[in-house]
């Protein structure tokens, strides 16, 4: 297979694409199929074969054109270089013949040649396997010396003609940054995608209340993923078999081959519901980072559910589904926190709040959810409304961030709650989040 | 022996030529990849918006190539015995019946029951072959002799276990029952499969397709579209009315229109006579364009401006 083309699947794997061995020779088949000749064609082919979303279209476009440009290597030198090439020929031409290849290269200005080196040079250091930015001078410098650095200093420093050594010099510091943007989009190339795939892993174990708030964005996107992943994987209408109960008209639809003598059974299916959900967060300080992400991965598992209410509390408690219908998340959690947040919780007043206001909404469909510390301040519990719920309700499910050791610990009203949940949970990463939401779904809770 | 139609697919400019000789403005992706479908022998998987002409691609390129379309809309529930095969059931009773009455003079003479048994061995594999076999479009298009254009489409309304089913066909062009053995392509035809990204495909599907993404398209490619399927439509009006609908689409609405509702507006402002987009026809004839009540909302109360503005922009490209 060629080589260029290896190149260039590596830079699109880190580019996101995920390219198996089967594409990639798909791919070069269809290569050879329509030749390198012609950019743009190639590049519609190698789009149909490897790019598979809209999204990968997208990243391959861009890594595309980056991996391609730098073929161009050459032309941007050498006009870069072209004002020194003027003066060039003349001085050359005295040449004394000596001289090392890469020193006569430079003086000839042969770009192209040169290009051609660094490639070798970089090929042999092993540039592809680049990782992180630190290692730039380093490669720089591996490929500098095979390109013969050390000849060319030499004669630089023996050379007698001042001139010479002076043009010899110029032609070496333009070589040098030369290698340096070389390697620079390589590393673009080959460890982007790797460095951000190792930074989301990290960021999905990291503890929701520790993220910094430059890295929202990129949970943001993180969290919507997430969702999207579940949401194909549940949200059309999945049916379970029944086995035990016959369904006899398509039983006997089933064996009308053979006069309908039931050889094979055909069960009566039910359907799985998709959960109802009602959600409690609480969003005074010590929560409401979590809650942000919680709200966020529910707002955007919309087709895998058949009903979501949103709620928030701090010291009393509100509906906020309609903020969160109508703004974009970024917007809505910030003004649903200077409705209510920042206050100190309290739960028995929230959950007298939700009983006067809503609690007629719950029904044998709904689940609860509710998001919390349980730490209500020393307040009243009020834990005969969650009993309420709890019976009217199909199921509680408490998410706490805190650790399982410290519930109950100091005002933590944790386990007087606990035993009207049918679960009970620590939630404080993205993982825990996502384990949680798709047991929910996959119950059909 | 190959096909006549396989020499037609000779080069990219070629299948482009010919899509459009069959009325379909292919943008270069789209040729390219009717192109490669047939030189690598690979299905080519089309997602893209509702109405961007995901179905008459497959449509277009069969009637360029002389071949038939055979088409498979997929459906909640929809399983082998509609789309592979069925055993013609009431043709293997009467099977049957005929042996029922000729069992005596078949058997007649054996002496025992172990040698009437080995008689009857040959007789009932008989029910299980080809003769038996109803066709389904997937088995028919594998079996056209000169090949087909096999249109799947829709392929994300189908179960999940559907599209399992569908693999061994897309890989190999081949399809297994269990009664007979493996059924293979004697020439492969052209298979496109459509989807409407209702959800994720699985990986191993994608993986053995083509991925092809036509979107909405921009207003030169659009205003060619028009002008070949609707070639009633004067030349200044088709300027106009695209620049509307490609303004219609920066708009934030529920569901953009897409080319086949431009060439449905096209129709109908060819039928009511006009040369220029009138506010009054534009509001009376919006419904064509726009399908949902709130979209018709949403753009009625701009549509002076709306108007304006693409009487502007139509002018300069001439």
């Amino acid at each position: 297979m060629d080589l260029p083309l290896l190149d260039f699947f590596r830079a699109a794997r880190s580019a996101g694409l995920r390219i198996s061995p089967a594409e990639s020779i798909d791919a070069s088949r269809a290569v050879q199929v329509v030749g390198f000749a012609d950019r743009t064609r190639l590049r519609d082919t190698l789009a149909l074969v490897l790019a598979k979303t809209v999204e990968e279209k997208q990243a391959f476009a861009e890594c595309f054109e980056r991996f391609f440009r730098r073929g161009s290597f050459a032309n941007d030198a050498a006009e870069a270089a072209s004002p020194a090439a003027d003066g060039g020929p003349a001085a050359g031409g005295e040449g004394e013949g000596g001289g090392g290849g890469l020193a006569q290269m430079l003086l000839n200005n042969d770009q192209a040649a040169l290009a051609a080196e660094t490639e070798a040079a970089a090929a042999a250091a092993g540039l592809v396997n680049i990782t992180i930015f630190t290692q730039v001078n380093l490669y720089t410098r591996r490929i500098l010396d095979r390109m013969g650095l050390a000849a060319l200093e030499r004669e630089i420093a023996e050379t007698r003609d001042a001139d010479r050594a002076a043009r010899l010099r110029g032609a070496r510091d333009r070589l040098r940054e030369q290698v340096r943007d070389f390697v620079q989009q390589n590393l673009l190339l080959f460890a982007e995608g790797q460095n951000q795939a190792f930074r989301e892993r990290m960021l999905q174990q990291t503890r929701l209340t520790a993220i910094d708030r430059r890295d929202h964005d990129r949970m943001r996107v993180l969290v919507r993923a997430m969702a999207r992943r579940l949401a194909t994987q549940y949200g059309r209408n999945r049916k379970r078999d029944r086995r035990g109960v016959l369904d006899v008209r398509r039983t006997l639809r089933r064996n009308m081959g053979w006069e309908a003598v039931p050889f094979l059974t055909v069960w009566k299916q039910e359907r799985i519901e998709k959960p109802k959900l009602v959600v409690l967060c609480d969003v005074s300080g010590s929560v409401a980072a979590l809650a942000q992400f919680l709200l966020l991965f529910l707002y955007s598992l919309n087709e895998a559910l058949a009903g979501l209410r949103a709620f928030a509390f701090s010291g009393s408690l509100i509906e906020v589904s309609e903020i969160l219908e109508q703004h974009p998340i970024e917007r809505a959690i910030p003004e649903i926190m200077e409705r209510i947040g920042f206050g100190s919780s309290n739960y028995g007043n929230a959950l007298v709040d939700f009983e006067h206001g809503w609690l007629r909404i719950l029904d044998s469909q709904t689940t609860v959810i509710i998001l919390g510390d349980g730490r209500g301040n020393r307040t009243d519990p009020r834990t005969e409304i969650l009993r309420q719920m709890a019976d009217r309700a199909k199921q509680i499910v408490w998410l706490n961030p805190e650790p399982r050791t410290i519930w109950g610990t100091g005002d933590s009203d944790m386990p007087r709650y606990a035993p009207f949940c049918r679960v009970t949970a620590v939630c404080n990463t993205l993982k825990h989040l996502e384990r949680v939401i798709s047991d929910l779904l996959r119950d059909g809770a | 022996m190959t096909p006549a139609w396989h020499d037609r697919l000779c080069s990219i400019e070629a299948t482009e030529d010919g899509l459009q000789s069959a009325g379909y403005i292919a943008s270069r992706p789209i040729s390219t990849a009717v192109y490669l479908a047939h030189h690598l022998t690979k299905p080519i998987l089309v997602e893209g918006p509702a109405g961007v002409g995901k179905t008459e691609l497959a449509k277009a390129a069969a009637s360029w190539l002389g071949l038939g379309l055979i088409r498979m809309q997929c459906y909640e529930g929809l399983d082998e015995s509609k789309a592979l095969y069925e055993w013609k059931y009431g043709k293997q009773l009467l099977y049957t019946q005929i042996l029922k009455d000729r069992m005596g003079a078949l058997l007649g003479d054996e002496p025992g029951m172990d040698a009437a048994m080995r008689k009857l061995h040959g007789v009932s594999d008989l029910f299980f072959s080809e003769e038996f076999l109803e066709p389904r479009p997937l088995l028919k298009a594998l079996r056209e002799p000169q090949g087909a254009v096999l249109l799947i489409d829709e392929v994300d309304k189908a179960d999940q276990e559907f599209e399992a089913f569908l693999l061994e066909l897309l890989s190999d062009y081949q399809v297994s029952i269990p009664e007979i053995g493996t059924i293979k392509a004697k020439v492969a035809p052209i298979v496109m499969l459509t989807s409407n990204s209702m959800r994720d495909l699985g990986d191993a599907l994608k993986r053995r397709c083509l991925h092809l993404h036509i979107g909405l398209p921009d207003a030169r490619l659009e205003a060619r579209i028009i002008a070949s399927r609707v070639p009633g439509v004067e030349e200044g009006l088709r300027r106009q009315l695209v620049a509307f609908v490609q303004q219609l689409r920066t708009l934030d609405l529920k569901k953009l229109p897409s080319v086949s509702e431009t060439i449905d507006w096209a129709r109908v402002l060819v039928l009511l006579h006009s040369r220029q987009l009138e506010p009054e026809l534009v509001r009376s004839t919006l419904n064509v364009l726009l399908k949902f009540e709130s979209d018709i909302e949403t753009v009625e109360p701009q549509l002076g401006e709306l108007l304006q503005k693409s009487r502007r922009e139509a002018v300069p490209v001439r």
